[in-house]
């Protein structure tokens, strides 16, 4: 059979981005963008970025968004669906906005098991102020603030966010998923969709964590940085679902 | 017969399309856009098979594929 054409979606802008070369918020951007388009969401979309590298998706996306002050997109998302409802409502954040600034929001968002979708991309560093250690940071793994690597001692383990929301009883679909290779960016983007259709559904919380590469702050080429995400950051965080309910409460 | 095509001036030459393309359609080109990276070109007499791999692949959705 032969595979259908691609098109670049009309849920992009047709520009440049501004992410480094081979960065994986590109990819995100291009298969959130892929579903809006294929859902026909883009009209009735308002996405929540965050501050950070994700922030940059401003100038990629062509639908309506809004920014959010500091890990407080599932608050502003949050206030987006209420007020509403009849909108397609996800937040965009990175693992220093989600996971460091803005735990309190997402633990929040997340047990009142609001309808909005959150797109959680983990690099395991904040990407945009140039390499600091962000709660993902591997063990051993060097940013700007730890130079001789991750210390636990020091600052702790690398939090797991899946895992961690999944511990509420609210989620419907709490899932982690890689970026590394056309096998996973096609899992990645079924798993966005299933979360999308949740929302469409009225089915409440759903979370898609995607781990991502930073080649830029790791010092490492595009094609590197793919196979160090393949040999470190998907063993300490594995890709699986973790929360896939049809009826949850 | 699928063709592959490049929007030159998306491409950041970050070069993932290059290897998982087992056809060899895909090399970085010697010109520049306007940002100045060398966005891939499609390489004659090399047969695109349309697997998608490139297109999926591509964080910057600077390819597009014509079956």
């Amino acid at each position: 059979m032969m595979a259908a054409g691609y098109k670049r979606p009309e849920s992009l802008q047709k520009r440049i981005t501004g992410y480094c070369p081979g960065c994986m918020h590109g990819q995100v951007n291009k298969l959130i963008a892929e579903l809006l388009d294929e859902f026909g969401l883009r009209e009735k979309t308002i996405g929540v970025l965050p501050i950070g590298c994700g922030t940059l998706s401003m100038m990629n996306f062509n639908f309506d968004l809004v920014i959010a002050t500091h890990g407080r997109a599932p608050a502003v998302a949050t206030g987006v669906k209420r007020s509403a409802p009849d909108r397609f409502v996800f937040t965009y954040q990175g693992d220093g906005d989600l996971a460091a600034i803005g735990l309190s929001e997402i633990m929040h968002c997340a047990n009142r098991g609001e309808n909005v979708t959150v797109i959680f991309v983990n690099n395991s560093i904040y990407g945009m102020t140039g390499g600091q250690l962000a709660p993902t940071t591997l063990v051993g793994q060097k940013s700007t603030t730890t130079v001789q690597g991750r210390n636990p001692k020091e600052v702790g383990y690398p939090m797991k966010m899946c895992e961690l929301i999944s511990q509420l009883q609210a989620p419907r679909y709490v899932v982690r998923r890689a970026l590394d290779s056309v096998p996973n960016v096609i899992q990645a983007k079924q798993a966005l969709k299933k979360a999308f259709q949740n929302q469409l559904d009225g089915k409440g919380f759903s979370f898609v964590e995607l781990l991502s590469n930073c080649p830029t702050n790791w010092g490492l080429s595009q094609s590197e940085s793919l196979e160090w995400m393949r040999a470190n950051t998907m063993k300490y965080f594995p890709i699986g679902d973790f929360r896939n309910e049809e009826a949850a409460l | 017969m699928p063709v592959i095509s490049v929007l030159k001036e998306c491409c950041k030459s970050c070069q993932l399309c290059v290897p998982v393309c087992k056809q060899g359609v895909l090399a970085v080109g010697a010109e520049t856009n306007a940002k100045g990276y060398n966005a891939v070109v499609p390489q004659e007499g090399k047969k695109c098979v349309g697997c998608r791999a490139c297109v999926t692949i591509c964080p910057e959705a600077a390819l597009e594929l014509e079956v």
